[in-house]
């Protein structure tokens, strides 16, 4: 019998697969009205909301709160996004979809590969989209367009690593409800009790210590130092500590699940 | 590749629940190429297991399954690349066109994005979905899904095709249409492993059967030589008292090798004789000056299969899915 050597595991078909999938996940962004919503429209209405209606009780350090919402914005809606692959994977699970990927002689981490993937494709688009939104609302950034940029990757890179985390919960979860209900609660404390859009200062001493030392602040406040050019301490390395942390915890967690599920 | 044997099982066992549940119990066949090849059983026999199992989906607990000569579990991916599947669930991706669905397919078979889109556009066609090419999936019909996700099943042309359940819960006209699809796909050469629980699909479909029951072969050969043995016809007969039913089954009871089965004023009778013993039993009814309120002549449904196999009915089975019953009742 002669052997077959185009395995599907050649670097050149898992980049094929994977850029397949992801197109796929971004079609439906667009396809799904509420999927659109979340990753758009939802982003724009906390812009609204903090700027407009919050912002003017909110007392910053910083030259005016704009400058300082902005920033913290783009990390909530980057993260909010992860939220997505939960959703996106449980749904997937749940209508045999994965399983029917499974019978393809397709490469097998492609699924989730193409998934993240495509999350962070999103978030370009969303992070593009909500700097619009910024400069018509007033956010003048200060710092210099390469270190805008930076902050873009480096926000990019953590929500990826994190999206691994909901990819997990996405495969645990026994429909896409229930992947919703498990993540929202895990979202909030990380992203309200942060320096998003407030400073943390001003919360109360029993809170302090978590809204200070947890990763989101710690991301945030790189981010914004790095579009105000204004000096942000180590948080960018600490940024990266715990984006390499979180990926190197939760990849092999979702692949190892993803195997027993499919 | 000239295979004398497409599919080969051999003693192949799945059990889920820690060892608590045999879906799969020792099953052994072999599927020549070429032909449509019916696996026959009520909800939970073991069917779909088999199919999971055959298509790389599911590791069997023991045993050893080969597919176009290459081990399900060892050579999974040699496997995948001769295989297509498409089932009662249609797993389409609703956000996506009809057309995306199957160059998506495609791409994932590792054809070209040309050859995807030309091959997509070719099945489109044949499966007559050419008008709702550009539409979302999701808006698709039960029958329309269906031969979308035959089609998808198509994109790479397997040699080997499994189809699970393929006209489970349709109208009889998607039903002909698919029959005819499939009877298409056999006459170009490819291998068919169809699982079903309509006797009168397996009968039309198959050259070889295979029938299961609680994960274990309890019949196999033709269709033919599995209905002879089955005995042909049923009549039926409705009576006006419940006490002329039975006064009627006891006059023709020895017409049948079968029991008589009387169900309030129906009695049921297997004339394995043919028609000669259906029209003696009327005769017999007449003489005794009972008046027949209804009478109809069926051809054995599955249920007269497993009562004569196994003198249990499908619809005693643990828990057949309601929904699958209720398709089940209003086809035949």
């Amino acid at each position: 019998m002669s052997v077959d050597t185009t395995s599907a595991w050649s670097p050149r078909w898992a980049i094929n697969d994977t850029v397949t999938i992801a197109r796929r996940n971004l079609l439906a962004i667009i396809r799904i009205p509420t999927a659109l919503v979340f990753a758009i429209i939802q982003p724009i209405m906390f812009v609204v909301l903090f700027r407009y209606v919050f912002g003017g009780a909110i007392k910053v350090a910083t030259s005016g709160y704009v400058n300082y919402l902005i920033p913290g914005i783009l990390v909530q809606t980057t993260i909010f996004g992860a939220v997505g692959t939960a959703i996106g994977l449980a749904e997937d699970l749940q209508r045999g979809l994965i399983e029917r990927f499974r019978a393809l002689p397709m490469a097998r981490m492609a699924v989730l590969g193409g998934r993240t993937l495509a999350d962070v494709v999103r978030n370009v688009l969303v992070i593009i989209v909500i700097t619009i939104v910024g400069f018509a609302v007033g956010f003048r950034p200060t710092g210099s367009v390469v270190s805008y940029v930076g902050a873009a990757l480096l926000m990019l890179l953590f929500a990826y690593c994190l999206s691994w985390g909901f990819a997990f919960i996405g495969l645990v979860a026994p429909n896409s409800e229930a992947a919703q209900a498990i993540t929202f609660p895990l979202i909030f404390p990380i992203t309200f009790a942060s320096s998003i859009f407030v400073p943390i200062d001003s919360m109360p001493s029993w809170l302090r210590g978590f809204a200070t030392y947890q990763p989101v602040s710690q991301v945030t406040n790189a981010v914004r130092g790095l579009m105000n050019g204004v000096p942000h301490g180590a948080s960018t390395w600490i940024s990266l500590a715990w984006s390499l942390g979180a990926i190197v915890m939760l990849a092999p967690l979702a692949v190892r699940r993803y195997r027993q599920v499919a | 590749m000239s295979l004398e044997f497409a599919i080969e099982v051999d003693h192949i066992v799945r059990t889920f629940n820690n060892g608590d549940f045999y879906a799969l119990n020792d099953v052994s066949l072999r599927v020549p190429t070429g032909q449509v090849f019916g696996l026959l059983g009520p909800n939970g026999s073991g069917k779909t297991t088999m199919v999971r199992i055959l298509s790389t989906i599911l590791k069997p607990t023991s045993g050893v399954a080969r597919v176009a000569g290459f081990d399900v579990v060892g050579q999974s991916d040699q496997v995948r690349r001769r295989i297509g599947l498409a089932g009662q669930y249609a797993t389409v991706d609703e956000n996506l066109t009809g057309f995306e669905n199957l160059r998506m397919i495609g791409r994932l078979n590792h054809l070209s994005t040309n050859e995807s889109t030309t091959r997509s556009r070719e099945l489109l066609s044949n499966f007559g979905l050419d008008d709702a090419a550009n539409r979302l999936a999701k808006t698709y019909s039960g029958g329309m899904r269906r031969r979308l996700d035959l089609a998808a099943a198509l994109v790479a042309r397997p040699p080997i095709l499994f189809l699970d359940e393929p006209t489970t819960g349709l109208d009889p006209q998607s039903r002909q249409d698919l029959w005819a699809i499939i009877e298409g796909l056999v006459e170009s050469g490819t291998t068919v492993l169809l699982t079903t629980q309509y006797l009168d699909e397996a009968d039309r479909l198959a050259q070889q059967l295979v029938v299961l029951d609680h994960g274990k072969v309890i019949a196999e050969g033709t269709s033919a030589q599995l209905k002879s043995q089955l005995g042909a016809t049923v009549l039926v007969l409705t009576l006006p008292t419940t006490s002329d039913a039975v006064r009627t089954a006891e006059l023709v009871a020895d017409l049948s090798e079968q029991p008589v089965r009387i169900e309030g004023l129906i009695i049921e009778l297997n004339v394995d004789g043919g028609p000669a013993n259906a029209a003696e039993a009327l005769r017999r009814v007449d003489a005794q000056g009972i008046s027949v309120t209804g009478l109809s002549l069926r051809e054995p449904s599955l249920d007269d299969v497993f009562l004569t196999l196994t003198g249990h009915k499908v619809s005693d089975d643990a828990a057949p899915d309601a929904n699958q019953r209720s398709a089940r009742t209003a086809h035949s």
